[in-house]
């Protein structure tokens, strides 16, 4: 039985660990409070530098040396045109391999092996990507320094996103769908496209966009293929009038892309330069921001629909 | 007809008093005003269909509800010889933890080796010595019939021991701390046969040290191990008596139909 | 079929073994598998890459030259190829990165875990989760146009081009990979142990460093190296705000080129393809693949053993 003394003691060893429960809560709410108000003092640098420079003239203007006629043209261009080339080999890959993976590999060494290189894929910097783009799509293959070679070491660094996204979406579907699959005589094929593919769609999707979110910003490999970054005309379109209306040639152009236009006016001197800069991060920073938005609002709106 | 045996002695022989508890999970109503005594150093079982309330109200008594959102407590539960309401808002739900301890329905070991597990709440209270820590620790484990089995390997993993011995390694761990009262939450439920055997020995032994409050939804359990059972059915309390009376010729039909087995 | 249908579904009339229907399924498996299988095409790729280009740099530098020399101008014409410039400049700002990321993104994570009520929780992991989508050219100039000037106020001798800065940047950067993955592996941790030891009387902070983070350890590890990684692998960050001019250093208010930004620096200008300069960038990419791997290593033993010792 606690005596008198010893309770009020008790209390006051209580009382202690208490205060640090509460220090800690303070200081919990502080940290989270830093990376707030850095997100927010970089939001607005943005905005303050940027936004002047906003216009729609900057949207349809080549670079130029002089600061205030200079534009994005062609890099929201070759951003567009090397995502695109980006998704079509990610995402085919991606899933293919994450369906692979989930669904039809045994549970041996070898699949184990593919396993911790697609971990470890998603840990190596993306620096490495552009040196491997430089040296085997750039030089080996012969594209140069073009926006297939661009798309393609983006496609390789989002690969590991967009396999892990497919697995853990296919993975979320209760191995009764498949049982019910099966039980009607379906083949695993039909299984895997009737079934586990369309459900896991959403949790794919969310995949794919935070890849290519983040492919999209991504300056580093792109800068290590050797992008020119004074591009002031617009790559082959891809329609044709005459047949077969389709072209491929603005594949092997080169082009710049907008981190690469950042990156350029950040390296100048000039103080208007860096408005420029300060005006095209803002766009990007908005494109990502609004694609990783859509990612979570999906991922959320999909964890409130389907219950399993 | 309820509360039969809540007799006119004096107060003194009760270990808590439970006087018009009721609960809400948010707008749930999961326990209706229930009275009910414990005896001092005495097991009493708490016995009903699955859903009725019993572990919601035993987690009551050391104030586990409070870690979640959104739940409420009405009335007092006394906890006697110094006569406070544990449910009082005035009363540190940690306090109350310190003095009544609790045994959960799966066991659960906390990822550190058996003495570390069974020392944790020392360790929680602030004890540093050495010294303290050992003898508490052995004495613990010997109440919890483990210490022969483990004294050798003291400091490996807890997660290696059985179901059996785990669980009586987290009551070892309930009883390092001098607890007034232990709950127990169906401790035998994740367990096979034999261990349960061994658990409820273990829990009939404790008696002579600690007043003890069992949960079980195995009846013949509650025959085995308790001196009191009260049986409840849908959040209300519907018969609190002697065991052997409950079991053999219970005031009220709903329990008679309840023991007997012609219940749903 | 229902019952008063009059339609009839053909059934297979004797139950046999399709050939063309398992020749798709296996044609399938194996487009799929060869899907899988590229994944592992590309680890071969990168380290064939940079081996290959390195074996031919090394035929012109010693090994001993690389890993020893103090000096690091491979584009003057007196040419010195000494790693460790770069290799200080990548230590010192990752290490100021991570004096940052880990205490706050450890903290954050306990506190979205442990304490944080479910509406706050609700809002703080997607906005961390933006945080992580920033690219890191934004913050590049985030470091070198506000922290920088910032950082000058209260020392006034900084140089416009420092480590310190590209380092804090880049740790409020990683921040949300560390708090993410940390708080991920401690809401794994069961219900039931952290009952366990709120029933003894533990409060928040105890059972959250006691209980909560033990049992979360290796989830814990692997977000702590993935930070690591992350610091070492950063480019455009320290490219734009701790400047391109090799120094060999351990003063984070010196400027000084990181591993990352000597490759930056390479290919900015136009190197001929097959020039000794040329080949310093596999080199130097080579190098930082193995440091990379070094700390996945360790993170791999720690979290093999960690038990264990325990």
């Amino acid at each position: 039985m606690k005596t008198e003394k010893n309770i009020k003691e008790i209390r006051r060893m209580i009382a202690r660990h208490k205060r640090w429960d509460l220090i800690f809560l303070v200081t919990g709410i502080f940290a989270l409070m830093i990376a707030v108000l850095t997100f927010v003092a970089l939001f607005a640098q943005m905005v303050i530098d940027g936004m002047p420079r906003l216009t729609w003239d900057f949207f349809i203007s080549f670079p130029s040396r002089h600061p205030e006629s200079a534009g994005i043209l062609s890099a929201w261009v070759g951003t567009t045109l090397v995502m695109l080339v980006t998704a079509f080999s990610a995402v085919p890959l991606g899933i293919g391999a994450g369906i692979y993976l989930e669904e039809y590999a045994a549970k041996n060494i070898f699949t184990e092996i593919i396993e911790i290189n697609v971990t470890n894929l998603a840990g190596v910097p993306s620096i490495i990507y552009g040196l491997l783009a430089l040296g085997l799509f750039v030089y080996q293959l012969g594209f140069g320094q073009s926006i297939l070679a661009a798309g393609l070491a983006l496609a390789l660094l989002i690969l590991p996103i967009v396999i892990v996204a497919t697995r853990e979406a296919i993975r979320s579907i209760p191995v009764t769908i498949r049982e019910g699959a099966y039980a009607l005589g379906a083949t695993k094929w039909q299984t895997v496209s009737d079934h586990i593919l369309p459900y896991s769609s959403a949790g794919i999707l969310t995949g794919v966009i935070i890849g290519l979110a983040r492919a999209i910003g991504e300056t580093a490999p792109i800068i290590t293929i050797g992008a020119l970054t004074f591009i002031a005309f617009l790559p082959p379109s891809p329609v044709k009038s005459e047949f077969p209306f389709i072209s491929f040639e603005w594949l092997e152009a080169p082009f710049t892309v907008m981190p690469i236009q950042m990156f350029n006016w950040v390296s100048r001197p000039e103080e208007e330069f860096q408005f420029n800069a300060a005006a095209a991060g803002l766009i990007l920073v908005v494109m990502t921001l609004t694609m990783n938005g859509l990612a979570i609002y999906l991922r959320y709106r999909m964890r409130k629909n389907i219950k399993w | 007809m309820q509360n039969q045996l809540i007799p006119n002695a004096e107060t003194i022989q009760y270990k808590s008093e439970v006087k018009g508890l009721s609960f809400y999970y948010g707008e749930f109503h999961a326990l209706n005003n229930i009275d009910m005594v414990l005896h001092d150093k005495q097991i009493t079982a708490l016995i009903g269909p699955s859903g009725c309330g019993k572990s919601t109200f035993l987690r009551c008594f050391n104030r586990m509800h409070d870690l979640y959102p959104g739940n409420q407590y009405e009335g007092d539960i006394i906890l006697h010889p110094d006569d406070v309401n544990i449910l009082s808002e005035n009363v540190d739900p940690i306090e109350v933890r310190m003095r009544i301890s609790m045994v959960f329905q799966k066991p659960n070991p906390f990822p550190k080796s058996i003495y570390e597990n069974v020392a944790y709440g020392l360790r929680v209270r602030g004890v540093k010595q050495r010294a303290i820590l050992d003898e508490k620790v052995e004495t613990a484990l010997s109440n919890a019939a483990l210490w022969d089995e483990v004294k050798d390997r003291l400091h490996k993993l807890a997660f290696n021991l059985s179901g059996g011995q785990q669980q009586r390694l987290c009551i070892a761990r309930a009883l390092a701390t001098d607890p007034e009262i232990l709950l127990f939450d169906e401790p035998t439920s994740a367990l096979d046969p034999i261990a349960t055997a061994s658990i409820e020995e273990l829990i009939a032994d404790l008696k002579s040290k600690v007043t003890i409050l069992i949960v079980t939804h195995n009846m013949q359990q509650a025959a085995r191990v308790s001196d009191y059972t009260a049986y409840m059915y849908l959040g209300e309390l519907i018969e609190f008596n002697e065991t052997d009376t409950i079991f053999i010729k219970p005031n009220n039909k709903q329990t008679e139909d309840y023991i007997t087995g012609r219940f749903g | 079929m229902a019952v008063g249908s009059r339609t009839k579904l053909k059934h297979p009339g004797k139950l046999g073994y399709s050939f063309t229907r398992h020749l798709r399924e296996r044609f399938i498996e194996l487009l799929l598998f060869l899907a899988a299988l590229f994944s592992v095409g590309i680890t071969i790729a990168i380290v064939v890459m940079l081996v290959k280009e390195s074996l031919i740099f090394f035929q012109h530098v010693s090994i001993w030259e690389f890993l020893t020399g103090t000096q690091w101008t491979p584009l003057f014409d007196d040419a010195k190829y000494g790693i460790l410039p770069l290799l200080s400049g990548t230590l010192v700002s990752s290490m100021v990165a991570l004096l940052v990321a880990i205490p706050l993104g450890t903290i954050i994570a306990i506190y979205l875990s442990e304490f944080a009520p479910f509406s706050v929780r609700e809002v703080a992991k997607p906005f961390l989760e933006l945080l992580g989508g920033v690219p890191t050219i934004v913050y590049g100039y985030f470091a070198l146009l506000f922290v920088t000037p910032i950082l000058q106020i209260i020392f006034p001798e900084l140089p416009g081009f420092n480590l310190l800065s590209a380092g804090l940047v880049m740790g409020i950067m990683i921040i949300p990979y560390v708090s993410s993955l940390t708080e991920d592996a401690m809401r794994a941790v069961p219900m039931n142990l952290r009952e366990g030891s709120y029933a003894m009387g533990a409060t928040r902070l105890q059972t959250a460093v006691r209980v909560v983070m033990p049992a979360a350890f290796s989830g814990i590890a692997a977000a702590y190296i993935l930070g690591i990684s992350r610091a070492v692998g950063e480019t455009m960050v320290v490219a734009i705000a701790a400047g391109m001019q090799p120094n060999f250093t351990w003063n984070p208010m010196e400027p000084a080129a990181t591993i990352t930004a000597y490759i930056v620096q390479v290919s900015l200008g136009d190197l001929p393809h097959g020039s000794v300069g040329y080949q310093t960038i596999f080199a130097a990419g080579l190098t930082l693949l193995l440091l990379t791997l070094v700390f996945n290593i360790i993170g791999h033993l720690l979290r093999k053993y960690y038990r264990e010792i325990y």
